[in-house]
């Protein structure tokens, strides 16, 4: 059976939902999710240096989302909606959520798990070498991105990176990334 | 040279590049999806104002959140401005950053470590 991902979506909207949203991930939405989060945010209370964090890793996994997202072959793309993805943005006590999904060809996810792999093994010391690494010696690519995305998330939640590849169909994978940003960090 | 005055808006920076008084500043928020689109007139113009700079280059950069792809852009600008300072001209860095925004203060120290410019770290007290 393939993974549902409309099951796996609802499943998602538990708890305190700030923003919860399947579809095209477009510049438009972006923009929409940012504005949104950041009026809830304001109008919530929460402590400055939490709100930053989270504004600024969900900059980074919306975008991360717009650069990477994999349309689907025409025979399977009937349920999507072009450049399908998922966000759902959560709270739990003083814990925020930030849940992202999308498809990807079986042949990019050895290179994404390593890369995530990766990243979790390292200290934090060792997450700003990488950072600095990059930032000095990498290309941005014409679409914008720099491969730095995930390393800043690390950095600047100081959590590991939950990540799960669910088989849909043929040699298409659902990746969902669940991202902690908690006060203590 | 021609000043650059570019208006904030929610998703890149109020940006004020002027030759004649030598005050180069950067301000706002830069978490466009596309930075380079943004950034390259920037570079551009300081590639033509390191030809003649003045003795003095002042930058003040104040950023309240900036994207992983504007950080390469911004390094790019901070790589022109080392050029100037390498040929004996004075450039100062003003890295400002929000009281307790400790992300924003290590930003600053990336940049520090990977550019040689003599950088001023500022916090904003409210």
């Amino acid at each position: 059976m393939s993974f549902d991902v409309h099951e796996y979506f609802s499943k998602l909207n538990g708890g305190d939902v700030l923003v919860a949203y399947k579809g095209s991930i477009t510049t438009d939405l972006i923009n929409n999710v940012l504005e949104e989060i950041e009026e809830k945010m304001d109008g919530a209370d929460e402590q400055a240096k939490i709100k930053k964090k989270v504004y600024n890793v969900l900059v980074e996994s919306l975008q991360n989302l717009y650069h990477h997202i994999e349309e689907l072959p025409d025979k399977l793309k009937s349920d999507f909606e072009s450049k399908f993805g998922i966000l759902v943005v959560s709270r739990k006590g003083d814990n925020y959520r930030i849940s992202t999904g999308n498809f990807i060809s079986s042949e990019k996810i050895k290179f994404l798990k390593d890369k995530i792999d990766k990243i979790n093994s390292l200290s934090g010391d060792e997450l700003k070498d990488m950072y600095k690494f990059i930032l000095n010696h990498q290309k941005l690519s014409a679409k914008g991105g720099g491969g730095l995305g995930l390393v800043d998330i690390a950095r600047k939640t100081g959590n590991k990176l939950e990540y799960t590849f669910q088989h849909y169909q043929d040699d298409y994978y659902f990746f969902n990334l669940d991202v902690y940003i908690n006060e203590e960090n | 040279m021609e000043p650059i005055s570019i208006e904030g808006t929610t998703k890149t920076p109020t940006v004020k590049f002027d030759a004649g008084s030598g005050k180069i500043e950067i301000k706002g928020r830069s978490i466009p999806e596309n930075s380079i689109e943004f950034y390259k007139p920037l570079v551009d113009w300081l590639e033509e104002y390191a030809k003649g700079p003045l003795d003095k280059t002042s930058v003040n950069v104040q950023l309240e959140y900036f994207n992983t792809s504007s950080s390469k852009c911004i390094l790019d600008v901070f790589k022109k401005l080392e050029a100037i300072h390498k040929a004996k001209n004075e450039v100062v860095i003003n890295w400002y950053y929000e009281e307790d925004d400790e992300d924003m203060l290590e930003a600053g120290e990336d940049y520090e470590s990977i550019i040689r410019v003599p950088f001023k770290m500022i916090e904003i007290v409210e």
